[in-house]
């Protein structure tokens, strides 16, 4: 038994420092909390163990989201790509989202340095194997060296470290990620205090060398040319961009998996965790839709200076000697040397039911989990928990009140009021489609949406917001503008109309009535009514927006008036659902792990139905005005 | 789920000369403006609380008129629920009372549950606390009840023909979820406007098809509505007692209505019978005055079947000359009464009047004839026009408001669609489309959408 002995008190204990860690922590120090940052290894902060890249539908939301809220994704991969891509430009606005290839080395760097740099963080490197609880409260943790370090709210971003194990073929070893060192102390410990726990199981594609890649047998996938950030910070852009290449499986690939798919650990039997539907490894994707007759590839840098190349769409668990064979029947591939080997890895993760919105545990207080642990996948995902377990910690630390996004304020609302309330029975990935109102969650306003939370929480900094101040000021100014100002019917208008195909001018309109048409655009107005100055590029992106798909945008707000309306109704603490007569017994079962919140939650739990919230409606305006009465 | 506004029939409506359709809810006012043409075109929001106002309901899609009414108008808190409540007093029988009811669903009024008026009392504390075990009973007993219904109709062919189309929907929305999320997916064809337009299409002429059949499923559910007419002291009540005594009359609840309805509702030979207007025929004679009133005419243009009573014992006058004009081109059957009395009709000229239609003598006071009418009566029904289509109906008043709002929600989807709105916009009014259909058969669910994501394409890294 190594002797304990007292290292430190702090406001904030974070134990990780991936992509949940880095943010809980910057996020509880910005707001002034004494906060220490616990990684098992320093040499691991931010780092990416699968694919280089951040950003894409619904997750790139989530970086603009965290930006706004005063996060560090954003700025970080703004100042490391090597590419940068808008998705969806095609589509409507609502579903336009921006992606980033990351240099994974110099993302690291960059989000190590802002730590480093960032006074109020103390960053160490310690593996943590045990909390301490104090009448159901967590007051701290003890490192495996003995350290024990006090603090007001600890959080735990523990990855895919708990309780590793790395599969391959019919090879299987304790690990973390990418051969580091699992935690298992901890992940006992958790066990212990009686947290349920499932086995998820994720996986990761292997590496190539750039040198032994034949690119001619591939397509380019470059950059945008347009110059594209993440944050709303950034001023600087990166014009040097490398390209990604596209390749496919063919026939000959999937005889090769079929043939060894007895040798796959995921068809043995070997893997017991629940692995994501959306990231299906290659042999899933040839079992499940075995009429396809090829797969896409995508050969991915994973940075300026260093030669692996990530293998995208080749996720596997098969031996070693398999997915050798398999990159050799790939065109482009057909000499390429496997640097690393892919892998499965299976982790424990706690039901996230067993938390409040706030991500603090509901078993003991002033404990936070946030990222993978949680049953999540995917950098984005990891970084809005992050933040808002390191916002939410930190504000209990200093006696302030919690702070909850709805489903109808982000992506990271919606995200995390899945995990709380549905719980996952897979690694949980967000998808536009999980949004009720992707209407009014964009891209281009994840600023006007959160900044003004962001700015409450301390975490924007004053320049940043008045700007932000004066951008809305701007928006609003050139709206009412267009509201009033009459377009007439001139020669000058006509021709212009006539030249994109535009019904000609009877009488004057409105400069905002003639913006709704379909294949009018802002620019076309500023061409014909010029605002008094030039306006910047985002405002003109709004103004655009919000009076083109006005009517969208009102249906979806109606929308959410309703939804606000249930959350308002309250369930109070410590409600007794075993004294409430007429509730189903599954819905009380549900209702009774889940806690909810809000009538809004629970009506959101499966298996409570409308009945059930009928009663329980009831019951609670029975308890208020017994209340009301007995004063 | 609560604090939009609910609507129901909140009278018995068997032999109640008038009944009140109820409005209860934020909207209330709204709703009833949308419907409602007042004196000198006067606002229903405008008007001072607890007034009454007389006017017409008007459909504003059709710009019909349905019903001469008075209204009734309560601001809340001071009102039953504590909400705005709209009261719209209807004179007419149940088949106009049930068009406002359905127009203002349309109008976006969501049918109220089983005790709702009562619930929201409650819950905005208007019942006092003594009361809530009562109401939580209620609420539970009446939910089951609902519940079973909706399990009968889940092994129904409607709502297989629902699945169906939220099946076609989901796999539009799939496609474009798939779209979206993984913009670099090579296998998935790009859902273009046109391909929607053509599906919504379908969709749209599918829910209209469904809507066509709700005045049939109604005839199954609710009875042939069937109006008896003729002179005073034909013998209208006597035939109205006979069918009722003959056979054995059946005290129901009408779905969808309200759930208090008694009506005269009696199975003849199998053929359901809903006697409407009854409480005319009973409180008066004077129906040929009635034919005049505008109303009145409506009642028997909305009848399924017209029963048409003349005397024996009198010579046709010129008011059953007026009755046969009034009927024509309906399912009648005439009826010549009182053969115990001393013929003075013309039998010709009454079978001449009577054209095709079936022509039966009877004498009610001494029970001769009857056999004659009911087999007249069945024989139309199952051999004839009437008879009943394919067996998919509407005839739940909750079902057709939904079915009205899908439809409402994919007719913007297809405009959405001609506009060259983007298609992830579009997709908005078809997901209103697909969850409100969802409402029909009580299943919309976050989920399964995802979950049909996964299994019809092979997504991911």
């Amino acid at each position: 038994m190594v002797k304990k002995f007292e290292a430190g008190s702090f406001d904030v204990i974070v134990v990780g420092a991936g992509h949940a860690g880095v943010e809980a922590g910057l996020a509880a120090a910005r707001m002034g909390a004494k906060t220490l940052m616990l990684t098992i290894n320093l040499d691991m902060v931010a780092f990416m163990p699968c694919n280089p890249s951040v950003g894409g539908p619904a997750k790139g939301i989530v970086v603009r989201e965290i930006d706004a809220l005063g996060g560090q994704m954003g700025r970080t991969i703004d100042k490391t790509h090597i590419q940068m891509r808008m998705l969806n430009t095609g589509k409507g606005p609502a579903v336009r989202a921006l992606r980033a290839q990351a240099d994974k080395v110099l993302y690291q760097q960059d989000m190590k340095e802002t730590i480093e740099n960032e006074p109020n963080i103390t960053l160490l490197q310690a593996m943590v194997e045990e909390l301490i609880i104090e009448d159901g409260e967590c007051t701290g943790v003890i490192s495996k060296t003995g350290a024990t370090y006090r603090a007001k709210t600890t959080i735990i971003t523990a990855g895919t470290f708990l309780r590793g194990e790395v599969i391959l073929g019919d090879l299987k070893y304790s690990s973390g990620p990418n051969n580091q060192q699992p935690s298992i102390g901890l992940a006992d410990h958790l066990r212990s205090l009686g947290f349920d726990i499932v086995r998820f199981k994720t996986g990761t594609p292997p590496r190539v060398n750039s040198q032994t890649i034949d690119y001619s047998k591939t397509e380019i996938q470059p950059g945008d040319d347009v110059p594209r950030a993440f944050s709303y910070e950034t001023t600087e852009y990166i014009t040097d961009q490398l390209p990604c290449w596209l390749t496919y499986t063919n026939e000959e690939t999937h005889t090769i998996i079929d043939e060894n798919l007895h040798r796959s650990p995921m068809y043995s039997g070997m893997i017991k965790g629940t692995g994501p539907r959306y990231c299906p490894s290659i042999e899933d994707k040839v079992v499940r839709f075995n009429d396809k007759p090829r797969h896409q590839i995508f050969l991915e840098p994973e940075g300026r200076n260093t030669k692996e190349v990530y293998v995208q769409g080749l996720s596997t668990s098969l031996p070693e000697d398999v997915q050798q064979q398999i990159l050799t029947s790939i065109p482009g591939l057909e000499n390429a040397q496997m640097m690393r080997s892919g892998y499965a890895i299976e982790y424990d993760a706690i039901v996230p039911t067993q938390l409040w919105p706030t991500l603090e545990t509901k078993k003991i207080k002033n404990l936070y989990t946030a990222g993978q642990i949680n049953g999540t996948s995917g950098y984005e995902e990891a970084a809005g928990q992050g933040l808002m377990a390191g916002i939410n910690a930190a504000r209990r630390a200093f006696n302030k009140e919690e702070v909850i996004l709805s489903r109808s304020d982000a992506y990271i609302g919606v995200l995390i009021d899945d995990l709380v309330t549905k719980g996952t029975n897979e690694p949980y990935r967000l998808l536009t489609s999980r949004a009720e109102y992707r209407l009014l969650l964009r891209h281009d306003n994840a600023d006007l949406r959160l900044k003004d939370v962001g700015r409450e929480m301390g975490l924007v900094s004053d320049e940043s917001f008045e700007k932000f101040v004066s951008k809305k000021e701007m928006i609003q100014g050139e709206i009412k503008r267009l509201q009033s100002v009459i377009i007439k019917p001139n020669e000058h208008v006509q021709t212009l109309l006539e030249s994109i195909g535009s019904s000609l001018l009877k009488d004057g309109i409105k400069g905002s009535d003639l913006l709704r048409r379909p294949e009018i655009t802002y620019n076309h107005i500023k061409a014909i009514i010029p605002a008094d100055s030039e306006l910047p590029f985002d405002v003109e992106e709004q103004v655009e927006i919000q009076i083109k798909y006005e009517g969208y945008i009102e249906k979806s707000l109606q929308q959410v008036d309703k939804l606000k309306k249930m959350e308002n109704k309250k369930i109070p603490d410590g409600i007794d659902y075993d004294a409430i007569s007429g509730i189903a017994s599954e819905a009380r079962q549900k209702l009774r792990d889940v806690r909810p919140l809000s009538i809004a939650q629970a009506s959101r739990i499966s298996g409570v139905n409308p009945a059930d919230i009928s009663i329980l409606l009831v019951y609670i305006e029975q308890g208020r005005i017994a209340k009301v009465s007995g004063e | 789920m609560e604090f939009d506004t609910i609507a129901a029939i909140s009278t018995p409506m068997g032999e109640g000369a008038i009944a009140i359709v109820r409005l209860s809810g934020d909207e209330a006012f709204a709703i009833a403006d949308r419907v409602f043409k007042g004196m000198g075109g006067k606002q229903l929001q405008a008007v001072p609380s607890h007034t009454i106002h007389y006017g017409h309901i008007v459909d504003p899609a059709t710009q019909t008129t349905l019903e001469e009414v008075m209204v009734s108008v309560m601001k809340g808190p001071k009102t039953f629920t504590r909400e705005d409540v709209i009261e719209i007093n209807c004179h007419g029988g149940l088949v106009s009372v049930n068009q406002v009811l359905q127009l203002v669903l349309r109008q976006g009024a969501r049918i109220a549950e089983p005790g709702e008026f009562t619930k929201r009392a409650f819950l905005n504390g208007r019942i006092d606390l003594s009361q809530a075990e009562a109401v939580m009973d209620m609420i539970r007993a009446k939910t089951d009840r609902a519940m079973s219904v909706a399990m009968g109709q889940m092994e129904g062919k409607l709502s297989k023909l629902v699945q169906s189309l939220r099946q076609e929907i989901l796999e539009i929305l799939a496609q474009v979820e798939v779209n979206i999320d993984y913009p670099e997916y090579d296998d998935v064809e790009e859902m273009t406007l046109s391909m929607m337009m053509e599906k919504s299409t379908y969709v749209k002429g599918q829910i209209e098809r469904l809507l066509q059949t709700s005045e049939q499923g109604k005839i199954l559910r609710e009875g042939l509505s069937t109006v008896i007419i003729g002179r005073p002291n034909v013998g209208k009540s006597s035939l109205l007692n006979s069918l009722v005594h003959e056979n054995k009359a059946i005290v129901t609840d009408v779905p969808g209505t309200t759930r208090d309805v008694i009506e005269e509702y009696v199975n003849v030979r199998g053929v359901p019978l809903k006697l409407v207007d009854t409480a005319g025929i009973r409180e008066t004679e004077d129906i040929v005055e009635r034919i005049g009133v505008e109303r009145s005419r409506k009642v028997l243009k909305e009848a399924d079947l017209i029963l048409l009573v003349l005397n024996y014992g009198e010579a046709l006058s010129e008011e059953d000359r007026r009755l046969f004009e009034a009927v024509k081109g309906m399912d009648v059957i005439v009826i010549v009464n009182k053969t115990d009395l001393s013929q003075k009709v013309d039998m010709d000229e009454a079978a001449q009047l009577a054209t095709h239609h079936r022509l039966v003598t009877t004498s009610l006071l001494k029970e001769q004839g009857v056999d004659e009418l009911e087999e007249a009566i069945a024989s139309l029904f199952f051999a004839g026009s009437l008879e009943a289509g394919d067996g998919t109906y509407v005839s739940n008043n909750r079902h057709i408001a939904l079915l009205h709002q899908a439809l409402a929600a994919i007719n913007e989807a297809i405009e959405g669609a001609e506009m060259g709105t983007p298609v992830d916009m579009v997709q908005i009014d078809l997901r209103r489309t697909w969850e409100t259909l969802g409402e029909i058969i009580g299943d919309t669910v976050q989920e399964s959408l995802i979950d049909q994501l996964f299994s019809q394409f092979c997504l991911g890294k």
